[in-house]
């Protein structure tokens, strides 16, 4: 214990460091709810103050919601979101099984080619995507906004890492209770390895929620728009400078992940260690 | 109905051989113990016959039927694991029902919330909710069905993965080294519930272990295998009373049995230890053959005389009932430990010189390649003269 204790100066040089972390990262965020209230005369004043003079959130989140399709674009974000974390595990888990835990040839080929696949950052894929879209004709569909991305290397990687933590003798076990291949990966794989699945299924909701650059390709159709392009094209169209509305829809657009992490938190941090201790 | 014919079944890792054609018949019912050091290749053996493994070579029949190539749902064999291999995100009874499950329900009937409007479902289910309940209350988990195997001891979890196994009424029960995580006293009970459980199903049991004790305790017969094959297939005393190799007698027996190396004079004398012995073993002079005493097979006596070797003490272990005293004996590698009851035994102490003698017809002579030498298959016949020479 006394070991582990901080004499105080360091103490608070390390609290300082993390405090001063944590301000950059929240400011922006504050910022954007504090500008979300605010009337447009108070949002260009020099001087910063949290709440406002005059209160005007719900005249802001009002024009927010009313004036350009807001609901519409959430929950086109809710349903794509669902449709590709769902189909990414469906796809992932198999994978990830086979990769880790059956012997075929071209097993370390095939693992290589995802581990490729990892570095390439999506957008790299972005024209041969738009064109292939094109050319079976899903362009400006959900389908052109779910596909691309349900294929997830990282989501294979992560799961294949944590399958090959469960030992094989519970495998065996399995197959001799009489469980088919696909009934393993459904019934004993993915239910031990949920802490993954659902730290996998965050960072896949999080990052397509906010994804920003593929659906500027991909549809043109405002009611397919997903949250963030919804708010670009509110911003040209609608607000100009009036940043008041434009703050309140990105706040309720953020919301719903807060909300999301927060209440999975637990199973989120787990799910990055879990791995590490077993 | 299910006697186990192995037929010359070999398997190979890219070079390394692991099983070099191992042939063995299991008769319905028996208890069979395959018993190795780890790495001999058992519970490949184990796995090969349970279906995880395919052989590279051979043929394998349990019952009447060829089985190479079913897959191990179909063997009609059910497996313990030494980590046992529950599911941890199922209770006890999920992990019971789940083989039955997917025997008696079909594909549909198993569907989450669907499969229970299908006719027979219900029925079923509670059939199986049934048999698991009764095979857990025989084996007294019945109050633990409702928990998770994280919150059960070593020694429950060992008994819920046997119900597992037991609860659809196998042909064969394979086991693979199943007390080795358990400690040392459980382990001697669970040993003698194993041995009644198999009384009380009368099925065939294949046991893996590497603990003598376990093998020596437990099997109608024990199969000695080492680097792949199988050295000797036999009842337990007669493994230990009458090992076929040299390797056999090794293994078995703690102590270890005495080894002393000897070479065949031209008279049918053998030197060893500075002892002359006389053997009928139908060697050719010149040959050399290794000795085995059993560590009980020596015996105090006063003086040197015929049969009697003689040395000075180096270690007295009192275990209770026994001594085990260690001797330096001229010529030999180790000391030789000898097994003397206590109440028998005098005070012995270290630096001592000590007179042991053997009774002739519990010598037993190997050929300098490991294989025993049963002169004329007359035990009698490999009896020893020694004469001595100290």
């Amino acid at each position: 214990m006394s070991t582990d204790r901080l004499t105080p100066p360091s103490h608070i040089l390390r609290h300082a460091a993390l405090l001063i972390t944590g301000a950059l990262i929240l400011i922006p965020f504050v910022w954007m709810v504090s500008l979300s209230i605010k009337p447009p005369g108070e949002i260009f004043r020099a001087s910063f103050s949290f709440w406002p003079e005059q209160f005007y959130g719900i005249e802001n989140y009002t024009k927010a919601l009313t004036e350009a399709p807001l609901p519409q674009y959430m929950l086109n974000g809710i349903f794509v979101c669902t449709m590709i974390v769902v189909l990414q595990i469906v796809v992932c888990a198999p994978a990830a099984y086979a990769l880790a835990k059956l012997d075929f040839p071209g097993r370390n080929l095939l693992f290589g080619m995802v581990l490729i696949a990892l570095i390439l950052p999506h957008e790299v894929l972005s024209l041969p995507l738009f064109i292939l879209g094109y050319q079976i004709g899903i362009l400006n569909t959900y389908a052109a906004l779910i596909f691309p991305y349900i294929v997830s290397p990282f989501g294979i990687f992560l799961l294949r890492q944590f399958f090959k933590t469960v030992p094989d003798d519970v495998i065996h076990a399995a197959r001799l209770d009489g469980l088919s291949e696909l009934g393993i990966v459904w019934k004993i794989m993915v239910p031990m390895a949920l802490p993954a699945i659902i730290a996998f299924g965050i960072f896949s909701v999080v990052g397509h929620w906010n994804s920003l650059f593929w659906p500027l390709i991909a549809v043109r159709d405002q009611g397919l728009m997903p949250p963030p392009l919804g708010i670009m094209a509110f911003k040209n169209e609608e607000a100009g400078n009036d940043y008041g509305p434009l703050m309140a829809a990105s706040t309720l657009v953020v919301a719903p992940l807060i909300i999301a992490f927060l209440s999975a938190q637990r199973w989120f941090v787990e799910g990055l260690t879990g791995g590490a201790v077993k | 109905m299910a006697k186990i014919s192995i037929r010359n079944i070999g398997k190979s890792f890219g070079a390394t051989s692991v099983l070099k054609g191992v042939s063995l018949e299991i008769a319905d019912g028996e208890f069979l113990t395959l018993l190795g050091p780890s790495g001999c290749g058992k519970s490949t053996l184990l796995r090969i016959l349970a279906g995880l493994e395919v052989q590279s070579g051979g043929s394998l029949a349990i019952g009447d039927r060829v089985v190479d190539g079913i897959r191990p749902k179909r063997r009609d064999v059910a497996m313990v694991f030494q980590s046992y291999a529950l599911y941890p995100h199922m209770t006890v009874q999920e992990n019971m029902a789940l083989p039955l499950r997917m025997r008696r329900l079909s594909a549909w009937q198993r569907l989450p919330l669907m499969g229970e409007l299908l006719p027979g479902t219900t029925a079923t289910t509670a059939e199986i909710e049934r048999d698991v309940t009764r095979t857990a209350k025989s084996l007294s988990i019945g109050h633990l069905l409702a928990r998770k195997p994280g919150q059960l001891s070593g020694g429950q979890r060992q008994r819920v993965a046997v119900g597992r196994a037991m609860v659809r009424q196998p042909a064969v029960f394979l086991m693979d080294e199943p007390l080795s995580n358990l400690d040392a006293k459980l382990r001697v009970q669970m040993r003698a519930e194993i041995k009644e459980l198999h009384q009380r199903l009368g099925v065939t049991f294949v046991y893996v272990t590497h603990d003598q004790s376990e093998a020596m305790t437990m099997s109608d017969r024990v199969a000695v295998m080492l680097d792949g094959e199988l050295l000797q297939v036999a009842p337990p005393q007669e493994i230990y009373a009458d090992p076929d190799d040299l390797r056999v007698a090794e293994f078995i027996g703690s102590p270890k049995i005495n080894i002393l190396q000897a070479t065949l004079r031209s008279d049918g004398l053998a030197d060893a230890s500075g002892t002359s012995f006389t053997v009928a073993a139908g060697l050719a002079p010149g040959s050399t053959l290794s000795l085995g005493i059993r560590p009980e097979a020596f015996h105090l006596v006063d003086a040197s005389k015929d049969n009697v070797l003689t040395g000075s003490v180096r270690l007295v272990e009192h275990m209770g009932s026994d001594l085990y005293v260690h001797l330096d004996v001229p010529g030999a590698d180790h000391p030789l430990v000898a097994r003397l009851l206590a109440e028998r035994a005098p005070q012995i102490v270290s630096g001592q010189t000590l007179h042991l003698g053997v009774k002739p017809e519990r010598l037993l002579l190997f050929a300098a390649d490991g294989r025993r030498l049963r002169p004329d298959g007359n035990t009698k016949a490999n009896v020893l003269q020694i004469k001595e020479r100290v």
